[in-house]
Formats: structure tokens, C-alpha cells, sequence
């Protein structure tokens, strides 16, 4: 996904001299062919991220279009008072670009992983939030980013993550993107873990049974009216999310039922509880541990469907 | 000039004795470099506070911005009735700038954030290469703040030499003396190291400071360490760290008035 992204990256910015890429010392193996073929366009602002946060604002300001980026974690929650105070105050046109959300760095530790960013980021005002769940919705997330010329985050996952969509899909800003049709659940899902989701209702349909999966690669703005055509259609609900359950997609879905006061659906979300992850491990094991291996996704979609 | 001055530090206290309001001390003491970086010093537009070619002027210090808003409203970027609304119900002039009114370059409030800012709007102007100048006013306490040292470090490696540092050297902040809190010195010494053009001098002197900042630099940022009197002006609040937040009643706004047409 961050490669599809950044290849994207080098060919809008080759064609808009105006793009201006800062990162906080960030990015090893990812931008040497975007600093090699445009070395005016990049700038490594040091591991200083709040900082970057106010030179890209400055940029701004002055006209410029720019991105600045670091890993997820370092790129919302240290530089959270410079997002709302000096970007989205001033509605400016930076693109918050933070990579390695969830548990992709998950050997890291708690410093590393990024469980917090949407919860915290969708209280600002301005900002738009792309939270893409695979390669295509990565390089149509920067598409749209580029072109609002308002505050933006974009949250990427690292790298290895495939299409998820069968044929190319048709990504409207605040809809969510149907992955998956089916009539017996309905998964609501954001981000890279979205391909559990998917590998999880193969495991169902082999026990018989079809769920639709949707992807809300916008995270802010929702259309609700959309999003609540989809809830009323179906009677059980699951949110999955990497992403602690305080204030992320459950909250999103959670907050949608009750304002539309849609009374038929029963909703279970999966993602991280409010704590801390101290034990090391790989991704794979680290998402077991809260539910969101495929095998687990399916085992509480089951459980859900049998109530 | 002086005569200039002195009106404007005469608007502040009106301002603030009519809404209440705190921020005396700070605003006071900074009216001299305002007055002398906007009758003499900055290419501006007040007619098109936007313009292009226009240098820039950010009060990272926010708290001072009685003294922004009335400089700026004697440069008529609005009318200067606004001026009679400050810190009053539905007004935009509040007691720390806002993003929208004319003239304000950016919103300010909360302490570190005007110099990165500007370091961006430096650093933009020198990839165009032009001869633009951005100025940001911070104070000494503001110094306390990391953010403002990651930017003094950028603007150094970038060799910014179109940014200018003013910085508010009146060794008081909202609780006390700065050297009782935490010491900035040896000072200038500081912004040397990190590679800057750096000058101490008497930051209530209209002239020294028409003669320092008529000088561009050649290749370095530039961080002028202003000397200045916390409620300059007004005897009785002059270099009293409590002026930070007292409010003046009839009496002491009559004396304060008096005081300063002294």
C-alpha cells in the first residue's frame, strides 16, 4: 500500500511542481526515487515532528501543497496541538501522511503502534481522514487528498497489503466502498485489516454463509444517509478495526444507529481494547491476541449470527 | 514615532480597562518594535492585507494581541471602531489573535507555534527566491518551549536569511522572573551556536531598532534579543511579573493614562 502510494506520489508531484514532501526523518527504501527525480520537492525537516507540522503549515500558507509524513503514531499524537492549531485552524492544505498505523510495527511496543490517531483526529475540525484499506483506495485516498486543498490525514498501513476489490472500484469521498456483497451480516471495516475481514468471510462462505464487507476508506466526512441505507439492511453488524474500540469505526457505526435511530440492528465491535500492548510479537500474532486474525473475525461474526 | 507609540500604548489600556481584560504588561512592552516594523520597516498592503509581494508578520506571542489590533487598526487593514469590541461578546478581537481578521498572518494562542510557522513561510520564499522577509515576534519565556528549538535548529541548517527572530527580552513570565523559573541565559549565546545572526539591543529604542532591522542579513537567519520593559510606560507596572494577568480599575487606568503622556 505505501509503495502503491508513493509511486502515485512521484508521478502527481512530477506533474505539480507545486507538491512539496517534508518527512521527519521517515521513510527508508520509500522515497529515494521521489528525492532522486525531485530533490527541490523534498525536504527531511529532522526528527522533529511537531515542528514539520508548522513548516507545512508555513508552506501552506504561502501556497504550496505539501505532505509531511512519519510513522502514524509520531505523526498525530506528537503533533496533535500542531494539527488542530496551526493546520486545521488555518485550514490549510497539508497532508498528514502517517504510515505504519495499527499493529504494523507490532515488535515495536506501545510507542510504535498507532491504535489512538482516529479517534483523536476525527475531533478536528477541516480535516478530512482517509483510512485505506488497500492499494487502489491508497492511491485514489492521495488522488482526492490533492485535490481538496484542506487539511488531510491519510492513515497507511506499511507495505505488502493486496487489492482487495475485484475490479476496480468506483471510490466516492465519504461512502464506503463495498468490497463484498452478501445478505447474511454486514462487516464494517477500515484500513489494512480489512483483508482479514476478507479472508474471514471465506472461511464463512464455506460454511454457507455470505456477508457484505465495506470499507470506509473516509473515516471524516460520513455520509450517513448512505451509510444508514446499508445498516437498515441488515440485522447484524460487525466493525472491525485496528484501532482502539474508544472513539474509531465502532464508535462511528455506533454513533450513526443512534442518530438515525435505526432500531433493527445488533452491533458487535471488534478491535483493540483500552489498554496497552507490552508483549512483543508479529503482526499476525499480535492481531490473534485481539481478535482480529481471519480465523477469529469469523469465529464472532458466528457467534453473532447464532444469537 | 514616539508620539505614535504612545497613542497606541494609550489604546491598550483603554481596550483593556473597558473589557477587563489582562495582557496589560505584554502588550505594552512590545509597541515599539510593532510600530516600528509597520511605519518603517515591513512591505505591507493594508488595502489588500494578502497581497503577493507582502512581507509577513506573525505574533506567536499571542497574548499580546491588544497591541497587534491596534496597529493594525491604524494601518486602517479595518476600521478602527472594531477596536472599541475587543474581548467583548461576538467580537473577532479577542484577547489572542484570530485567523480571518485582516492583517493576521496567524492564529495564535498557544506558545511555540509562530516560529516553526514562520520557518515554512521562510523557507517557501527562498525555494521562489525572492526578497520577502517574514518576521515573528515570540517572548523570552516562549523559549522554554521545544518546538521553538527544533526551528531554530531548521532555520540555521537552512540558512533562512530571510527570517527575522524578534524576540521579547523583558525576563518575565506569567509567574514570576524568568531566571527564577528557567533560565534562558547565557542567551544570545545560544542562538549563535544554532548558527544564527544574533543582536542584543534596547528593544524599546524606536531608533536601534529601526537601525537593526533596516540590515539584511547575508546568508544566516537573523534572532534580535530585544531588551524591554514588561509595561513599559506605566511606572507602576513596570517590571511586575503580576501585570501578566492584573486588571486596572478607574483609578489605576486614569493614573496609567497620565503616566504615560508623562
Amino acid at each position: 500500500m505505501r509503495n502503491a502510494f508513493v509511486k502515485q506520489l512521484v508521478k502527481q508531484a512530477s506533474a505539480n511542481k507545486n507538491i512539496i514532501l517534508l518527512t521527519a526523518d521517515l521513510g527508508y527504501t520509500v522515497f529515494e526515487d521521489y528525492q532522486k527525480k525531485l530533490p527541490k520537492q523534498f525536504c527531511n525537516v529532522g526528527v522533529a515532528e511537531a515542528n514539520m507540522i508548522g513548516i507545512a503549515t508555513g508552506l501552506a500558507l504561502s501556497g504550496k501543497t505539501v505532505l509531511a509524513y512519519s510513522i502514524a503514531s509520531f505523526a498525530t499524537l506528537k503533533t496533535v496541538e500542531q494539527i488542530r492549531n496551526d493546520t486545521c485552524v488555518h485550514n490549510a492544505h497539508v497532508i498528514i501522511v502517517g504510515s505504519g498505523s495499527g499493529f504494523s510495527y507490532s515488535n515495536s511496543g506501545p510507542t510504535h503502534h498507532t491504535l489512538e490517531d482516529l479517534a483523536i483526529m476525527r475531533t478536528l475540525p477541516n480535516l478530512t481522514i482517509f483510512s485505506p484499506a488497500d492499494p487502489q483506495e491508497a492511491k485514489w485516498c492521495l488522488a482526492q487528498a490533492l485535490k481538496l486543498k484542506t487539511p488531510v490525514y491519510i492513515r497507511l498501513g506499511k507495505k505488502g497489503e493486496p487489492n482487495l476489490y475485484s475490479k476496480k472500484p468506483k471510490l466516492v469521498l465519504g461512502k464506503p466502498g463495498i468490497i463484498k456483497q452478501g445478505k447474511d451480516y454486514l462487516v464494517i471495516t477500515t484500513g489494512n485489516i480489512a483483508y482479514n475481514c476478507l479472508l474471514a468471510e471465506k472461511i464463512l462462505e464455506e460454511k454457507g454463509l455470505k456477508g457484505t464487507i465495506l470499507s470506509m476508506h473516509t473515516i471524516k466526512p460520513v455520509n450517513t444517509k448512505v451509510l444508514g441505507n446499508f445498516l437498515k439492511k441488515y440485522r447484524h453488524i460487525i466493525t472491525v478495526e485496528e484501532h482502539t474500540l474508544l472513539g474509531g469505526l465502532g464508535s462511528i457505526i455506533s454513533e450513526t444507529i443512534v442518530d438515525l435511530k435505526l432500531k433493527n440492528c445488533e452491533l458487535k465491535k471488534i478491535g483493540v481494547p483500552d489498554t496497552f500492548t507490552f508483549v512483543s510479537g508479529d503482526i499476525k500474532y499480535i492481531r490473534d491476541l485481539y481478535g482480529l486474525s481471519p480465523e477469529k473475525i469469523a469465529d464472532t461474526i458466528l457467534k453473532e449470527l447464532k444469537k | 514615532m514616539k508620539n505614535k507609540a504612545k497613542e497606541i500604548r494609550k489604546q491598550i489600556l483603554k481596550m483593556a480597562y473597558e473589557s477587563n481584560s489582562a495582557h496589560i504588561s505584554s502588550s505594552l512592552c512590545v509597541v515599539d518594535i510593532l510600530t516600528v516594523l509597520y511605519w518603517d520597516i515591513m512591505k505591507i498592503n493594508p488595502k489588500h492585507p494578502n497581497d503577493k509581494n507582502r512581507d509577513r508578520f506573525i505574533l506567536s506571542k499571542g497574548h499580546a494581541a491588544a497591541a497587534l489590533y491596534t496597529v493594525l487598526a491604524d494601518k486602517h487593514y479595518f476600521d478602527s471602531k472594531l477596536l472599541q469590541t475587543y474581548n467583548k461578546n461576538g467580537t473577532l478581537l479577542g484577547d489572542h489573535p484570530i485567523y480571518g481578521i485582516p492583517g493576521v498572518e496567524l492564529a495564535t494562542g498557544s506558545l511555540g507555534h509562530g516560529l516553526p510557522v514562520a520557518c515554512g513561510m521562510a523557507l517557501n520564499e527562498k525555494l521562489l527566491n525572492t526578497k520577502k522577509r517574514i518576521f515573528v515576534l515570540i517572548s523570552d519565556a516562549e523559549c522554554q518551549e521545544g518546538s521553538v528549538w527544533e526551528a531554530i535548529l531548521f532555520a540555521g541548517q537552512h540558512k533562512l536569511k530571510n527570517l527575522v527572530l524578534l524576540i521579547d527580552y523583558n525576563k518575565l513570565q506569567a509567574l514570576g522572573k524568568t531566571k527564577d523559573i528557567i533560565d534562558l541565559e547565557p542567551f544570545k549565546e545560544k542562538f549563535q551556536v544554532f548558527g544564527w545572526n544574533t543582536q542584543i539591543i534596547d528593544g524599546n529604542s524606536v531608533q536601534e531598532l529601526k537601525k537593526t532591522l533596516a540590515s539584511r542579513s547575508i546568508s544566516k537567519p537573523t534572532a534580535i534579543i530585544c531588551r524591554t520593559i514588561g509595561g513599559k510606560g506605566v511606572e507602576f507596572m513596570e517590571n511586575d511579573w503580576q501585570w501578566h494577568y492584573k486588571n486596572l480599575d478607574k483609578n489605576l487606568y486614569e493614573l496609567a493614562v497620565k503616566l504615560i503622556d508623562k
